[in-house]
């Protein structure tokens, strides 16, 4: 029981479960925002499962790969594989094991909702880590649309089809990742450029980040208020996304503007709370 | 100071009642107090929001003083519109026309003392409306008991905002220390104040 435990201690930050959590909420909410006729706890279940199973292993499948960089870069190198507490073959293996569990569920719960789910973790693995991460700074579209296919998934999953609203949802979170991973590789830029991980601040400097930061707010809040008002979300809940977008907006201004490394950690921590509280909004 | 967590859940009870607020307690109303209670709210959510992810050293910015005149200024204009229809007009003149002169006078470099005096002026009648005019509705009976608590929310926010004043102009009525410490717990308070004599109407 202990050796399980300390595997499970070992284990649990190869999934980063704050960002899982995060795109697991995007999922249910897409599933949730769908207002399927009925809805039955067992369908949550198995959504929440597969999408856990399939987002923690594309996770660790990444952290397996990046390992090497994980060692060079101050904030990472404490990580289980990068001080060599756990095997990279080990991290490979359960990385393996939790995707094939995670599709192959999410196949057999809908053909459909299966594909979404693997185009996200080839996506997210294949394309983003193993071939662009490395090369180019625009590797983070892909990252954000494996981030937006969770979304994607769950609405999917809820009504049987992909829709346009799937879509505006999807693209919300293609265009909020820029906010969260922008502002984050300007705040641990000299990290990654001890990885040389080509990063966009690095590459065209931090007031063209900045920008991109600010137009990619404006678009991800515009297409979530979007979707939101075709889903049907009651008024009242439209209005307080608006006033949650406009405190987006306003950091992502003071950023451009009156640009300190308080503004930058205060932008990155509220783009994530905004996303959640967007994800509560459209599943209510 | 650093906040503690404490303060933060102090924050967050605040948040979630001004987003309560926005998304539920307005619902009925017409056009233009929906409009200015969500901006009043909106203001006192992302405060909130801002204090508990950067502390209490975001109130050291500029706009503070900015931000904390739409408070006032939003939900006092939403009141006179739905309970003083003669004054509607000048009211909203003077809403804007207040909020244009504070951001100017914030925001250019002027030495003498009418940024002082356009703030005063501008704070004292939006709190004071904000203050008398739901307990002398509450008074005359021309609406429950209960809405008089949003003019203990007017006193409440009045308070909290002399203390930042004075503060910010450097003769502090209380300790530094002591006026973060009790902050959260006055906005907590202000905001379930609001709510409560909202939920009157």
């Amino acid at each position: 029981m202990k050796s399980i435990l300390s595997k499970i201690h070992l284990y649990w930050p190869l999934t980063k479960s704050l960002q899982t959590g995060l795109l697991l909420s995007t999922g249910l909410a897409g599933f949730m925002s769908a207002r399927c006729p009925v809805m039955h706890w067992y369908n949550f279940l198995e959504l929440g499962l597969s999408l856990f199973l399939a987002i923690a292993g594309s996770t660790i499948l990444n952290m397996w790969y990046d390992h090497d960089i994980d060692k060079v870069m101050n904030r990472t190198h404490h990580r289980p594989l990068a001080d060599g507490r756990l095997a990279p073959a080990e991290a490979l293996r359960l990385g393996l094991v939790l995707s094939v569990l995670g599709v192959g569920l999410a196949i057999w719960m809908a053909p459909l909702y299966g594909l979404i789910v693997f185009a996200g973790l080839f996506f997210d693995v294949v394309v983003y880590t193993l071939w662009l991460k490395r090369r180019t700074c625009w590797s983070i579209i892909w990252g954000g649309i494996s981030g937006g296919m969770p979304i994607l998934a769950g609405r999917v999953f809820g009504l049987g089809q992909i829709d346009g609203i799937g879509i505006l949802l999807a693209v919300a979170v293609l265009f909020w990742i820029p906010t969260h991973i922008l502002t984050f590789s300007m705040r641990y830029i000299d990290d990654y450029q001890s990885a040389k991980i080509p990063t966009f601040p690095s590459t065209y400097g931090f007031a063209t980040t900045r920008l991109t930061i600010a137009v990619s707010s404006v678009i991800a809040a515009l297409s979530i208020a979007s979707a939101g008002i075709l889903i049907g979300v009651q008024w009242g809940f439209v209005r307080l996304l608006a006033v949650l977008s406009a405190g987006l907006f306003l950091l992502a201004a003071a950023s451009v503007f009156r640009p300190t490394e308080r503004v930058n950690f205060g932008l990155f921590k509220y783009a994530s709370l905004y996303m959640l509280s967007a994800m509560i909004l459209l599943s209510i | 100071m650093k906040i503690t967590i404490l303060d933060r859940i102090l924050l967050l009870l605040t948040g979630l009642l001004a987003a309560y607020q926005i998304a539920v307690g307005i619902d009925n109303l017409s056009t233009l107090p929906i409009v200015a209670y969500s901006i009043g709210f909106g203001v006192i959510l992302v405060a909130g929001l801002l204090l508990i992810i950067l502390g209490f050293d975001v109130l050291d910015s500029p706009l503070v003083v900015i931000a904390s005149t739409i408070i006032p200024l939003s939900l006092s204009l939403g009141l006179v519109w739905e309970h003083l229809p003669s004054w509607r007009m000048p009211y909203l003149v003077f809403a804007m026309l207040g909020f244009l002169v504070i951001l100017i006078t914030r925001l250019t470099p002027l030495k003498n003392k009418l940024p002082v005096i356009v703030l005063a002026i501008v704070h004292g009648i939006a709190g004071m409306t904000i203050f008398l005019l739901p307990v002398i509705l509450s008074l005359t009976g021309r609406l429950s008991t209960r809405f008089s608590l949003v003019g203990m929310g007017g006193a409440l926010i009045g308070v909290g905002g002399l203390l930042l004043a004075f503060l910010k102009a450097g003769k502090p009525l209380l300790s530094h220390n002591t006026i973060l410490r009790i902050l959260p717990g006055l906005l907590l308070l202000m905001t379930a104040a609001f709510v409560l004599g909202f939920s009157a109407q």
